[in-house]
């Protein structure tokens, strides 16, 4: 080998390393902006997150405390009479109760006594009545009673509603703000944690206002929307990709599916609408047509998913089975479903914690009443939790406002407890080998 | 000779699915098993094997060889029926094991499937345990009667597959915890268990290294003595080791069969010549 051979390999070696050089620096300022961007994004998205559970928990956090007021109240046997206990104004022996204990006394007109019911929930009163139902001795006695404070009191009480505003911009005149700090500092006020948000059912009185009957109606909703989408969605998911002859019709029965899973959710509310409630007569407002109608929605998702589950089960494990003598559906049964079994349980429980938050189909189908109660059965009026949203966010009382977002917390919990339970059953399902 | 052949079959159909049940488990070496006239491939339009006849002797190890492409897999995918599977695949001639035809719309493949075990490229154990990879054929074709038969029917197939030893300690670990090696001798088991007449192995060492090689060839040696063994393989000398007669395929077509020495050493066909030697393939 001679200089004159090597050095012409040398040349083109040097150039080329040059070239490289030469690009490599914006080469790799490219990949610094690629990383850049992506890590933007992230944050961006983050920090709307942060920002929308920050509002929701600052907005509804004081919904959970809850101010009870106690009261000695005379059961006077000149106002209730042991034969016509319903007849006797329970409020009005309570009202009197309280002005005594700010040191006044009503008035002819009883407007001070009328002033002291817009306070207190008339909840005491009921109370009050139920005791002396069941022991019509208390009457000639002073009995205790405890019991919410109303709304707007509370949200006094909570410093939402100022004493810095004047006094015919708000709900509550100065002599009722007097009586609240009296009452406040004598000590017949408590703070606790509102359980009553959680045992009991919508009303009309914000203060007495709870998700119960929201809960249960979603969940015996979802009970409805999995026994049904879960198997069919399955089912027809296995026949299509394992069974069905790849011809004209599957292919456009699959493009009907993907189409079906694109078409907005109002959509479905007007069929359920059309067809169960119209044709079928089934009752509206029920968690069984709310159920029937988020199955038809969550349905060709749950194909959807099942399908690409089941397509990323390897042939090989196919060959196998069948190499042996199985049968078509031995095959199916015994090993491809069961491989699948982790894509089948996610792509299920998202469509259902997806139908969980839905609204629009509800509120076609009448689920948008007011329903003070815990649903009995599938067929009694219910209300669910994004609809129960919907509705207190659309009255005009301020206190249901602090509520709405207490329910979109009880919602995300729910949402997150179906999430975690599509994580735990994938692992369990996957861990099995 | 077919039509003759088609005559019988027309005239005696009770015969043929008695044969099914009675199949002749010890016909002496060298008898035909597998018998295989003007067999075509169609995958939809493309037509991947051309008038293929071939004989399969029981109690040996016929190889296919042949370059990429030239339909050898194809073939041995006719003789338990795996084309079915593939849609658009048709499959005209016949197949005949022990005078039955494969192809007959009667025959049910999950039985052909019984009688002829197939071993694939890649090793397939199912995600399960080592014992269940072994007893899921037994059971699926109720061919034990008690939990002790099927444990017996196992031990005896993995024995029979070289792996009891290695594996006995572990039986209900994952058939996917052993190595590749061990994962293509369970997969054996996993044949033998269903006592197959038949047993089909497509290039079943290409994933293997030399070592879990050796034991396959020497296990396939093994084999041989009771079982009618069709092997593809891509390695000649493979073909050379463990086979008593070998099939050349070329484009679809099957260009000679002999015996294995014979072939390797002087082949009638320049092709197979070629190939042999290493000038393609």
């Amino acid at each position: 080998m001679t200089d004159a051979a090597i050095s012409p390999t040398a040349a083109r070696a040097a150039t080329l390393r040059a070239s490289v050089e030469a690009r490599l620096k914006a080469r790799h300022a490219q990949e610094r902006r690629f990383k850049f961007y992506g890590q933007l994004a992230i944050v961006v998205a983050l920090s709307f997150l942060a920002l929308l559970m920050v509002r929701i928990v600052a907005q509804g956090y004081s919904t959970f405390v809850d101010y009870r007021i106690t009261a000695q109240v005379f059961i006077d046997p000149a106002r209730v009479s042991a034969s016509d206990i319903g007849g006797a104004n329970f409020d009005m022996l309570v009202a009197n109760a309280i002005l005594a204990k700010v040191g006044e006394r009503d008035d002819d007109l009883g407007e001070a006594s009328s002033k002291v019911m817009e306070l207190i929930s008339n909840d005491l009163g009921f109370q009050l009545m139920a005791k002396v139902r069941a022991d019509p001795t208390l009457i000639g006695k002073t009995i205790s009673v405890t019991g919410p404070m109303r709304a707007d009191a509370a949200l006094y009480y909570k410093g939402e509603l100022k004493r810095a505003l004047a006094e015919e911009d708000r709900k509550l005149d100065n002599r009722q703000l007097d009586w609240l700090d009296k009452l406040k500092s004598s000590g017949a006020i408590v703070t606790s944690f509102n359980t009553g948000f959680f045992t009991r059912s919508d009303s009309t009185e914000p203060e007495q206002a709870g998700v119960l009957g929201a809960v249960v109606g979603s969940t015996m909703m979802l009970i409805v929307t999995a026994l049904l989408a879960v198997p069919i969605g399955v089912m027809a998911a296995v026949y299509l990709e394992e069974f069905a002859p790849k011809n004209r019709w599957t292919d456009m029965i699959e493009v009907n599916i993907n189409n079906l899973a694109a078409v907005p959710s109002i959509v479905y509310g007007l069929l359920g609408l059309a067809v169960f409630i119209n044709w079928l007569a089934a009752p509206r407002s029920s968690p069984l047509v709310g159920g029937l109608v988020l199955a038809l929605m969550a349905l060709p998702t749950v194909i959807i998913a099942t399908r690409s589950a089941l397509k990323a089960v390897p042939p090989s494990i196919r060959e196998a089975a069948l190499g042996v003598g199985a049968s078509k559906t031995q095959t199916v049964f015994h090993h491809v479903l069961p491989l699948a079994m982790p894509g089948v349980m996610t792509g299920a429980i998202l469509s259902m914690a997806h139908a969980l938050g839905e609204t629009a189909p509800l509120l076609m189908i009448g689920m948008v009443s007011f329903v003070p109660g815990v649903p009995e059965g599938f067929t009694q009026a219910a209300t669910v939790l994004p609809v129960q949203v919907f509705i207190w966010e659309n009255a005009s009382e301020r206190a249901f406002h602090e509520r709405t977002a207490a329910a979109i917390m009880v919602l995300l919990a729910f949402m997150i407890l179906m999430n975690l339970a599509a994580i735990i059953l994938r692992r369990r399902f996957e861990r099995r080998w | 000779m077919p039509a003759n052949r088609d005559d019988t079959d027309a005239h005696e159909p009770a015969h043929m699915h008695i044969a099914v049940d009675s199949a002749v488990a010890h016909a002496p070496t060298g008898q035909i098993k597998v018998r295989a006239r003007d067999v075509n491939v169609f995958y939809g339009e493309k037509q991947a094997l051309f008038d293929v006849s071939l004989d399969v002797a029981e109690r040996a190890v016929t190889a296919l060889i042949g370059p990429s492409g030239c339909g050898k897999s194809t073939f041995l995918r006719c003789i338990n029926r795996m084309n079915d599977t593939i849609p658009g695949a048709r499959v005209d001639g016949r197949i005949e094991i022990d005078d039955e035809n494969v192809n007959d719309k009667a025959l049910d493949p999950v039985v052909l499937r019984a009688r002829v075990g197939m071993v694939f490229q890649k090793p397939n154990p199912f995600p399960k345990t080592i014992f269940e990879n072994v007893a899921y054929g037994p059971r699926i074709h109720g061919l034990t009667s008690s939990k002790s038969e099927l444990e017996g029917v196992v031990e005896a197939s993995l024995r029979r597959a070289g792996l009891w030893d290695e594996v006995h300690e572990r039986l209900h670990q994952s058939g996917s915890s052993l190595s590749g090696g061990q994962q293509q001798r369970l997969v054996i088991a996993r044949a033998i268990a269903v006592s197959p007449e038949v047993i089909l192995m497509d290039e079943p060492c290409s994933a293997l290294d030399p070592i879990a090689t050796a034991k396959i060839e020497e296990l396939i040696d093994e084999l041989r003595r009771q079982y009618c063994i069709v092997i593809v393989t891509h390695s000649m000398a493979q073909a050379a080791r463990v086979s008593q007669k070998t099939a050349f395929f070329h484009m679809g077509r099957l260009v000679e069969a002999g015996p294995t020495d014979e072939m390797f050493t002087n082949p009638r066909d320049s092709r197979t010549q070629d190939y042999i030697t290493g000038r393609f393939g």
